[in-house]
Formats: structure tokens, sequence, C-alpha cells
């Protein structure tokens, strides 16, 4: 542990540290996504009830408003749903799998957009107009109608009982497909500037061959974009996620993701039951809130013009 | 031909274009035409062993195209280039670049922000193969660090904790990596200070001197030029109007351009010495003149010169391309 | 000498950091009188730019003046309201850039920018401030001024373009003008062009300039005195000729030293160039004393315990040590 101190030291003196520590909304956000991410990634161990254990679920229970309002139930802190699942541990276990439907599907498009981004600034000529165009026409169409695009053709394609168990893969896919561009022009903007500089010549007069430069030389130099529009991007693929599910083509209620119970509780929403699908959206709005606002900062922390 | 007596670099009549025409879809609808621009128009020159060749002449005259061109970031339009008497674009030649390396002019982007100098420095070790061990790695870059005049520890750092003038030395460092017997060197101290100028060209000095290396020398200073240089090629346009002696060229200019360059710098010694001014700009390399490139801006233009592109003319050691030269007007 | 026009005293320009202030200008005075060009030389990082936009009031935010005075004919212009800062700018004090392409807009023609400035500053009709941007411009050495009036920044060429700068600079004719650098992006013989104009309009004119450049060259061919900067403090001022000749200051000697020169020979006859160990310190590490002194060959114990003031040595003024005695 001789070293701790120092990488310790040295990570605090940074200068992103130190706009952390000078900007209170950005700790509150940090705060609350990592209770969130805390909440989603433990959620079988620290949610109250097992929501999907169909041998402890009463229908006895259903309807239970929250623990405070009237007719409320010390053991159902948020109340109970139609199935008298209870609320809180459905959102623990929707937020797990909102969380990893969002965070797969942005790795899914960075990988994508990055390496097209990155062949396409390096390479250039017809290959580069190729991929724009593509990218051009990609972008004429809405990230969700390509997501319902990409569900629809999943759905027809495959027998409806594999249907369920890979829609989480569909889901990401189509998430993911729907938001490359960005990561493609921006890693192509940086890579058309890096190519020239001379770090990259000086690379290329030792015989270096294109994808060695590209790899160990641009991407590196290229990555700092790609991490703020990444963070922004989880909040996006999440409430893409959310809207897929509640327009009921995303995720099944065996499999309930918060956009599935925003949806179910909607139903209920004017015969009085409102916590159902109150909770569930307050829910997706903190997360969703906070790592933009943590988007919002590291882009403006990265970006030396601000400082 | 005795070896030692063959140059160690040729060019023979290198010319290089480039490709400035608008976007493919803009030509067809505007019906523009293919615009060509010569950056090096017909340049032939040799570089001796263990002599530094500088080259000058103001922006976008070529001189920097040329360095490109020698190390292989460009590809020669026309005419050819031989590295110790054999074709660089023959088949098999990549080998020879490896004797050869490049010193670029900006020490801020010639460094790879997100390597450790170790690794910017062994880059070409590893690359080409030169160490059986990565402890044999450790140990020269080690020893190039102190040649350049820094440390070993310096190794473990990252390029934006140094100065410019320890950058500069960096590049040197690594440029010596791979063995070289050739250095290209594009402007290597035109973004430093005066004084760490000194510093790296006292340096290039000591190790061409212990190293038997062979520079060429690519600036736009002619002061710092007639420090280091051997021989000096003066480019405009593309061309090369004048290849001299040091000596012989700072004291008797032949090419107008050569003598209105040499007069148009600041006079430091403040002996207030005559001079002719200087009058006109480059003209634009899309356009440019007929003839002599220069003839717009010579005081000793005359009908042949606005018509007829002068030939290269060998006199003694120097070589001048000037009709007033070789009709003995001036 | 006559009055002044612009005196500055005891300027200090400072940055706040979260690590610490960085002292960017520290304690420098100077005075320029009417029709002198005084140069400011210095190696990046010396302070001669912020200088020079401390007395155009144009330090960024959080940069400030922290102490001292600046007087243009003797009032006060430093930390002066914004508004009444701009006024001053353009019609009393002209400034050029390094870059032209900073001081020209690139969506109205030459022409326009010009008769703008001049309506602004001067009280004259539409008809008379086109006839004066058509004689600035001839003046400034811009062929068929008729006929290129009507055009735009990018259609002029680096050297022209910074004709035009120094055409609008003058265009209200303020008494000073302050050039950053003005001919460090082009080329040699346009250099050239342009300091012999800078030099016959300050004759004609009786404009005061500051010229502000690292060229040690450009000096020697350009101003009538020299100051010459290090890590934000003045070592040396004094005639140029003096400075260039014998110069007094360790650095300056330096400086000269290391500045590879023509006509004495060339090639490998030619022995090592005198160098100055070492780089300038970063702002946030300029050692106690004399901020030279670990550089310096001819430093003793006092260098690093006090920081000198500039001493007179004949008609040349530096801060060094060596001459708290007299001159050596």
């Amino acid at each position: 542990m001789a070293v701790a101190p120092g990488w310790w030291r040295r990570a605090w003196d940074h200068d992103l540290a130190w706009s952390f520590r000078r900007s209170p909304v950005t700790i509150v956000a940090a705060a609350l996504t990592l209770a969130c991410v805390g909440g989603a990634a433990f959620a079988p161990w620290i949610a109250p009830h097992d929501p999907f254990d169909l041998a402890r679920l009463s229908l006895n229970d259903a309807f239970s408003p929250p623990a405070w309002a009237s007719g409320g139930n010390a053991r159902y802190l948020l109340g109970t749903d139609d199935q008298g699942r209870d609320v809180l541990s459905t959102i623990l276990h929707g937020a797990r799998i909102s969380l990893g439907v969002g965070l797969a599907a942005v790795a899914f498009s960075a990988l994508l957009g990055v390496s097209l981004g990155l062949l396409s600034g390096y390479v250039g000529g017809r290959l580069d107009a190729f991929i724009m165009r593509v990218a051009d026409i990609q972008l004429s169409f809405p990230a969700i109608l390509i997501a319902l695009l990409v569900d629809g053709v999943a759905r027809v394609a495959l027998p409806r009982e594999t249907h369920d168990s890979i829609a989480i893969p569909v889901l990401i896919f189509s998430i993911g497909i729907s938001g490359w561009v960005q990561y493609a022009r921006t890693v192509r903007g940086s890579t058309l500037v890096e190519k020239n500089r001379e770090y990259v010549q000086a690379a290329r007069v030792i015989g270096r061959g294109r994808f060695a430069i590209m790899l160990h030389h641009v991407l590196p130099n290229v990555m700092g974009p790609v991490l703020v529009i990444g963070t922004i991007h989880v909040g996006t693929a999440i409430i893409t996620e959310a809207t897929l599910s509640f327009l009921g083509v995303g995720l099944p209620p065996t499999q309930p993701s918060l956009g599935t119970l925003i949806r179910v509780g909607n139903d209920f929403l004017f015969s009085g039951e409102w916590w159902i699908t109150v909770f569930p959206g307050l829910a997706l709005i903190v997360l969703v809130l906070s790592v933009n606002l943590l988007g919002d900062w590291l882009r403006d922390a990265l970006n030396p013009k601000l400082r | 031909m005795d070896r030692d007596n063959r140059p160690l670099l040729r060019m023979l009549e290198v010319s290089r274009d480039f490709d400035v025409s608008r976007p493919w879809l803009n030509r067809v609808l505007e019906g523009a035409p293919r615009q060509l621009l010569r950056a090096v128009d017909g340049v032939s020159l040799a570089v001796k062993r263990g002599e530094t060749l500088a080259l000058v002449g103001e922006s976008g005259c070529g001189k920097s195209t040329v360095a490109r061109l020698i190390v292989g970031l460009y590809a020669t339009s026309q005419g050819r280039i031989e590295f110790d008497g054999i074709d660089l674009a023959a088949p098999g030649a990549s080998a020879l670049r490896r004797r050869m390396q490049m010193i670029f002019q900006d020490p801020y982007a010639s460094l790879n922000p997100r390597w450790r100098v170790r690794d910017i420095v062994a880059e070409p070790i590893r690359v080409l193969k030169l160490a059986a061990s990565e402890h044999e790695v450790g140990a020269r870059v080690a020893e190039l660090l102190r040649q350049v005049g820094l440390v070993a520890e310096d190794g473990e750092k990252y390029p934006h904790e140094f100065s410019g003038g320890q950058r500069q030395r960096i590049s040197i460092a690594r440029a010596l990596s791979g063995n070289p017997e050739f250095l290209v060197c594009d402007e290597p101290t035109s973004a430093l200070d005066v004084s760490v100028q000194a510093q790296i060209l006292n340096l290039m000095t000591d190790l061409q001197q212990r190293l038997g290396l062979t520079y060429l020398f690519i600036s736009h200073n002619l002061a710092v030029v007639s420090h280091i240089a051997d021989r000096v090629g003066v480019m405009y346009l593309g061309r090369l109007v004048e290849l001299a002696d040091a000596e012989e060229l700072f004291v008797r200019p032949l090419h107008p351009y050569t003598r209105m360059l040499l007069d148009a710098i600041p006079d430091l010694e403040m002996s207030g010495k005559a001079r002719t001014p200087v009058a006109g700009e480059v003209p634009n390399p899309l356009d440019p003149p007929a003839g002599c490139a220069f003839h717009p801006r010579c005081l000793h233009a005359n009908a042949r010169c606005r018509s007829e592109r002068p030939q290269a003319l060998v006199r003694g050691e120097a070589v001048v391309a000037c009709h007033a030269v070789e009709e003995r007007r001036i | 000498m006559s009055a002044p026009l612009l005196e500055v005293k005891d300027l200090r320009v400072e940055f706040p950091t979260r690590r610490g202030t960085l002292v960017a200008v520290d304690g420098a005075s100077l005075a320029i009188a009417p029709g002198e060009i005084l140069g400011v030389v210095g190696e990046s990082g010396a302070g001669k730019s912020l200088t020079g936009m401390a007395i155009i009031g144009l330090i960024e935010p959080p940069g400030r003046i922290a102490a001292g005075e600046i007087r243009l004919e003797s009032e006060r212009i430093d930390g002066l309201p914004y508004e009444q800062m701009r006024r001053i700018r353009g019609r009393r004090i002209g400034a050029i850039f390094q870059d032209p392409l900073t001081s020209l807009n690139p969506l109205f023609t030459i022409g326009e920018q010009l008769t703008e400035t001049i309506l602004a500053h001067l009280e004259v009709t539409p008809a008379e401030a086109l006839a004066r941007a058509l004689a600035l411009l001839a003046e400034v050495g811009i062929p068929a001024p008729r006929a290129r009036i009507g055009h735009y920044p990018h259609q002029f060429s680096g050297g022209m373009r910074q004709r035009v700068v120094i055409a609008l600079a003058l265009a209200a004719e303020p008494r000073l003008i302050i050039a950053d650098e003005p001919t460090t992006a082009l080329d040699v013989s346009i250099q050239a062009q342009i300091i012999a104009l800078l030099k016959r309009l300050a004759r004609e004119h009786g404009t005061a300039v500051m010229l502000i450049t690292h060229d040690m060259g450009v000096i020697a061919e350009t101003a009538d005195r020299v100051a010459v900067m290090y890590a934000g403090r003045i070592a040396e001022i004094g005639p140029v000729r003096d400075v260039i000749h014998a110069p007094r200051h360790p650095y300056t000697a330096g400086l000269m030293g290391s500045i590879p020169k023509l006509g004495q020979g060339a090639g490998k006859k030619r022995g090592r160039l005198v160098q100055i160990e070492g780089a300038m310190p970063r702002l946030n590490a300029i050692p106690a004393g004399c901020a030279f002194n670990p550089r310096c060959p001819r430093r003793f114990e006092r260098c690093l315990a006090e920081r000198p003031e500039l001493i007179a040595i004949g008609t040349t003024d530096a801060a060094c040590w060596l001459y708290a005695d007299g001159p050596r």
C-alpha cells in the first residue's frame, strides 16, 4: 500500500477532481447516480421482497397504498401493484434491467461508432464518403423509429416462444444501432485533426501500419469526447428503452424494466392507485437526470475553453 | 564510384503535385475542372555523406514537401529519389527507409500526448526490432535520453511535463533510436525561443560529429542556416533556384532571389549597410508566372525571363537557375 | 527627454489559479516618448504581450492588473470602465496583433471597416471618411486602393492584410500604437516591408510605438530603445544600440550570444553558439531573488536572496546585483 497515498494525492489534485469538488450539483448528481447504480446492481440482495417469486405473492396484498398513506402496510414502503408485488422491489429490479440495457446499448453504440469513425477519418476517400452517407441517412430517422423497426423485424423473424427470452439482446441491439452516428461523427472529426499531427507522421516515417497507428496513436487521443457523449447517451438510452417498453414493444411484464412498470401502472392511474406508476416514473427521472448532470459536468470539465 | 564519394541521397528531377480540386460533387455541379498544385517542381540535388545540406525559402516554396517526399510521407509525382544509390521507389527499398529519420517542427505536436516518453523513444526500436529484449530496449532508451541531455528518469513522464526545448530533445532521441544515418530536420528550431534554439543547434552539431550523421536541414531562417549548414539550397515556388556552399552563398549570392532574401534579414549588427528594398510578394502557386517564377519581383528580369524557364547552370561548386547570371547581366 | 506619452509604473498582472496566484508581469516600469519606438523583447512567457494587453485594457479575466499605474498623456487609464477604455482604444491607442485575421471582420469589406472606425472616432462626413480610408490604404502601401477598398479580408494576402490592419490602427490618428508580434506570422521578405512601414509612420506622424516581439533582429531594425523582459520582470532597458552592443544584464548578454548571426564565415568553421543553460522558469516556480539566478553564470549569494531593482549604468538600466556598487 506504499504507493496508495501518492496515487490518491495525484487523483485528488487532478483538475477533474478539483472541478468536481467545486460543483455541489455534480456531487449530488454523483451521489444519486451511485445510489441508483448501487441499488440496481445489488437489487436481489437489498430489495425487501422478491417480486418474481410467484409462491410468495399474494393477491390479498394487491393495491396496497404506500406505507404512510391511509390503509398502507408497513411491509410495503411504496405500496404494491395489481399482483401484490412490492413497488420498491420492482423498481430496484426494474432499474437493474434499465441500467443494464442502457449501458450495454451505449457500449455497443460506442464500439461501433468509434470504429467506424476512426476508419472513416483515417482512411478517408470512398470509405469515408460511404460511412458518412449511411450516417446521414440514419440520422433522418428518429432513434425510436429505428429501434421499433429492428424490434419489429426481430418479432416477425423469431418464433414467438423465443421472443421473450431474447428481448433484452434485441433491445440492446436496436437501441445501440440507433446511436452510433454521434460517436462516429465526433471521432471522425477528431481523427481528421489528429491524423495530420506530427506524431502520427512520425509513426508513419518508421513504417507503422494504418491499423497500428489508428489503434495506438489516434484512438487514445480521440477518446475524451467519446467519454462525454457516452455518459449523456446512457441517459438517452435508458429513456429510449423505457419508451419502447412503455409502448409495449420492449420488455415483457415478466422481466419488467422501469418503462414496463410505468406502462403497467398507467392502467391504474385513473382508478386511484397512482403509486404503481408514479414511483417508477420518479425513479426513472432521478436516474436519468443525475446521469445527465454528470455528463454535462464532464463535458464542461474536459473542455479546455471553459476552464 | 568510390562509396564514400557517392552521395547518400540524390533527388533527380523530382516533382510533386497536389490535387486541390473542389470535391467531386461540386466539380460535377459547377463544371469546374480538376486543379493541381505543383508544390515541388523538378528539384535535383545530392546530399553527401556527413554533411549538412540546408533548404531555405519562404512559406509555400516546397521545402517541407521535399522533406516529406524523402522520408516517404508523400509519393513523388515525377522523378526519382535514390538513397545510397538505390531508387527508394524500387521494391524492397523500404528497408532503406530505416536508415533515415525525421525531426519535426512543432515539439508540441510531434510527441503523442498520451504516451510516456520512454515509449515514444522506444517505438522505433520496437517496431524495427532492434533490441532482443525489453530489458535491452530500456537500457537503450536511457542511453538515448542521456545522449540528448536528459536523464533516464525523464522516460517515466509524459510530454506535457516538459518545456519546448526538452520536448525537441525527446524528438531527437526518438529519431536517433532507430540508428539512422540520415536525418531530415523540418524547421527543428523555429518553434523554440532563441536561447533554447542555441541549445538544440549545438546539440545537433555535437551529435553529427559524434555519430557521423548526415542532415537535410529545412528552415526559413537564413541566420540559423548559415550557422549549421555546409551547403545551402534556396527554393522559390517549388523550384530550386540556387545551391551553393554556405560560405559562398552568404558572401556572394548569385540568384536575385537569394540576394533579396539576404537583404531582407534584419541587421542585428546595426551596421547601417545599404540594402535593396524588398518588393512584392510570392505569387499564387496555383497560377505560377510563366518563365522564371521570380520574374515579377526581379529587378533584372527581361523578355526571356518572362517566357523561358531558366535551367540549372553549374558555376564552379554552385548551381543557379537564372538567365541574368547566365548572360552575365548581374 | 520630453514628457512621456505613455508611462507604466510598477505594473503587476496576476492570474489567480487554484494552485496559487501566478504573477505574469511583476513590477514592470517603462515610458515611451512621442514619436519613439520602444521595443519589448523576451522569450515566450516573459510577460511582454501581457504588458501590452494591460496597456490597452484587454487582460482576459480572471487575469487582472493587481498593482501599478498606467498613464497616457499623464492621465491614468488603468482600471477605467469598459466603455471608456473602448473609446481610448482606437482613438488614442491603436493595436496591431500577430494574426491580422483576428483584427479584421471577415463579413465586411475593408472599406466598410475603415470608414466605420474613422466615423466612430473623428468628426467627419462619410465622404471625408471614405477619402481618408483611401489615403490610409495608399499610405500603408496597398496598390490600387480604389479597386481594393471593396474587397473582403480573405481576398488579401498575409502581408497585405497586415497592412490593412495597420491602416485600421492608424485610422483615428492615435498617439500610441501597440504592435504585438506584427511580423511574426509573415515571411522574411514581407517582414522587411512591414518594418520599414512602421518606421516611416512613426517618423512622419510622430506616433509612439510599443513593438513587442521575440525577434531581436526586428528590434535592432526598428526600435529606438528596448526593454528586455524575463519571467515577468524587466531585466534591462536602454537605447537599442547600447543594449545590443554592450549588454549589461547577463541574460541579455546570453540572449545576444545565442542568436545565430550572418556574415562571419559559415558552416563548419563557425564555433558553437553561446547557450544559456536551462529554460525560463514556469510562472509557478519563479526562484527567489533574481529570477534569472539558476541560469546565470555570474550569480553570487545576493542574487539568491534579494531581488534586484533596475540600476542605472550609463545610458542603460539593468536589474542586476553586479552593478550594485557602480558599473564594473
